[in-house]
């Protein structure tokens, strides 16, 4: 009895653990060494080229490019993604009707394949499309959304912002259940007005689900692909290639294994920064720490 | 009075937000609408089709095999599930529930693969999969497990399950080792269908997210028979690159299935969703 109670657990994990071991922690490592590796003479006989490939990635215009365009991705979006759903949220928290349609519709993009939402926004965005017509008819002039270099990003972070915002929503409105109501009354008796009033109530209380998003929208910011790869491939002029972007490119497309798992492991150290800080800064909770 | 305003500029500024959220695809039904007659590129837009036909979605759908696509999809998403399910309530129950050595290694190697991005590792583990001859270029069923494997356990649902597992209170196990239960019939008897709400809540954001997976299939796949809907409707993007009509349909009709099943689960994502989607 004893002996058995000793190995069950293990038995348990067990499962878990091989398929992790080989499609996780296995690959984790050889993105780890490959980036050690020259792959530009023989693909199929690299040679060990110390830090090789990271000397050339850092010296690389287009990387830095990379780099930067990812962080002004950043910019665009995260900002936006923390605000924007909070107001949503505020606005479906009053004691209206319809609240559960909004809520429903407001998520619909959530569930949506980001392929077909960049499919629909590429048509959006066509020259002569829908929104340069909402533009011309408040006057302003047609926008080369995914056509000029200064634009495309930002046309990029609208699919992106278009694609999260219930999502948010919907944390935000589940930390708002957690405020308690009498608070409220009593700054209205105080004469606060609605902005007084979630300024000094709301927010505060909310303060670790603005954290969260904060967090999970910049880690997800950071590997965003799939928006780039169907509506610009990183064009025009590079404007919009990302880290991401780039890793793909460089693996399975120049097959430069090296750089691509340099890359690779720049976009990880990124990542996993943010998301230890998220981990044990706001989700300790939920993770058992 | 003044309550009446209010109430007037939520619900406006709501329905703007609405409508934004629903503008890409209303726009691409309206174009999906409009037949060989219609000029889809036409200024000023058009937003009601004057003759609406729906010869573009039986086109879509004769020349292109979408039907099959979202089998595929499913085929993949369900077995996703399946094997999450299985893995992580396996996984989540000795970290809940069982004090053993290591525990806290297990623990810590768990939590490091929620922090590792997988577009990182991507490229290793298509190696991987190539070794493993788990691609389409081989069999369907290997072309389907490449799919499916490396998504098979993820340690957000292990953790899931594992707080589900923690709230029980230990008296309920002390029973049944009373009756003679094995720790597996515990988990299996017990324990599992008292954590029923978080699986059920498991397997749906696994599904969507398996559903909605473009970048690893993309790269792993080769065999049009085995695209799965994302990549699939892509491709349209170049089979009919001068034909927008097309793209729209079948964009259009992609988005079919996994609506109808937002709209049947519609108060599992409503209400306990905090815990987010399951990809990483």
């Amino acid at each position: 009895m004893q002996k058995n109670l000793k190995i069950t657990p293990y038995l348990f994990i067990l499962p878990a653990f091989i398929f992790l071991g080989l499609f996780f922690f296995l690959p984790f490592f050889q993105t780890i060494i490959m980036s050690f590796f020259d792959y530009s003479k023989d693909i199929y006989n690299p040679e060990f080229a110390y830090f090789l490939n990271y000397k050339e990635l850092l010296s690389s215009n287009i990387f830095i490019k990379t780099i930067l365009n990812t962080f002004w991705f950043l910019a665009l979006c995260v900002p936006f993604l923390v605000i924007f759903p909070l107001f949503v949220a505020i606005l479906i928290d009053q004691n209206i009707k319809f609240k559960n349609l909004y809520k429903l519709i407001i998520y619909i993009p959530v569930v949506v394949s980001i392929v077909v939402v960049a499919i629909a926004f590429k048509w959006l965005y066509q020259p002569e499309g829908l929104l340069n017509y909402f533009l011309g008819l408040i006057n302003i002039e047609p926008v080369e959304w995914l056509y000029n270099p200064n634009v495309a990003m930002v046309s990029v972070a609208i699919v992106t912002i278009f694609k999260g915002i219930g999502y948010y929503m919907m944390i935000y409105l589940s930390a708002l259940m957690g405020v308690p109501k009498e608070l409220y009354e009593a700054s209205e008796i105080d004469g606060a007005n609605s902005i007084q009033k979630h300024l000094s109530v709301t927010l505060p209380h909310i303060m670790p689900a603005v954290a969260l998003v904060s967090t999970i929208s910049l880690m997800s910011a950071l590997k965003v692909f799939v928006e780039i790869y169907v509506m610009t491939k990183g064009g025009p002029l590079d404007s919009t290639k990302t880290i991401v972007y780039y890793i793909y490119e460089s693996a399975f497309e120049s097959l430069d294994l090296g750089l691509a798992s340099s890359a690779s492991v720049i976009l990880l150290i990124l990542v996993t920064g943010v998301s230890v800080i998220n981990i044990t800064c706001f989700e300790r909770d939920k993770y058992g720490l | 009075m003044k309550q009446h305003i209010k109430g007037f500029l939520i619900h406006f500024t709501l329905i703007l937000i609405c409508l934004f959220c629903l503008l890409p695809f209303l726009w691409l039904t309206s174009t999906a609408l409009k037949g060989s007659e219609e000029n889809i590129f036409q200024y000023p837009p058009v937003f009601f089709p004057k003759y609406p036909t729906i010869e573009n979605f039986k086109e879509v759908l004769r020349l292109v095999p979408i039907l099959k696509y979202v089998l595929n999809s499913f085929i993949v998403a369900i077995f996703t599930v399946i094997l999450n399910l299985i893995f992580s309530s396996l996984a989540a129950y000795p970290l809940a529930r069982i004090d053993f050595k290591g525990k806290n290694v297990v623990f810590f190697l768990i939590l490091t693969t929620l922090t590792v991005p997988f577009q990182a590792i991507m490229l290793p583990l298509y190696i991987i999969i190539l070794k493993l001859n788990l691609v389409d270029s081989m069999s369907y069923i290997q072309g389907y497990l490449g799919l499916i494997l490396p998504f098979c356990v993820n340690a957000f649902g292990i953790f899931l399950l594992r707080q589900a597992f923690i709230v029980i209170p230990k008296e309920i196990e002390e029973q049944a080792l009373i009756d003679g239960c094995n720790s597996f019939q515990i988990f299996y008897k017990i324990l599992l269908p008292l954590i029923k709400p978080s699986l059920s809540l498991l397997a749906i954001f696994t599904f969507v997210g398996s559903w909605g997976e473009f970048l690893w299939p993309s790269i792993v796949l080769s065999n049009q028979n085995l695209f799965t809907l994302p990549v699939g409707i892509n491709e349209l993007q170049g089979a009919f690159s001068a034909n927008y009509r097309l793209i729209a349909s079948g964009a259009m009709i992609s988005i079919v299935p996994i609506l109808l099943f937002f709209l049947t689960l519609q108060k599992y994502f409503i209400k306990g969703n905090t815990e987010g989607s399951v990809k990483g």
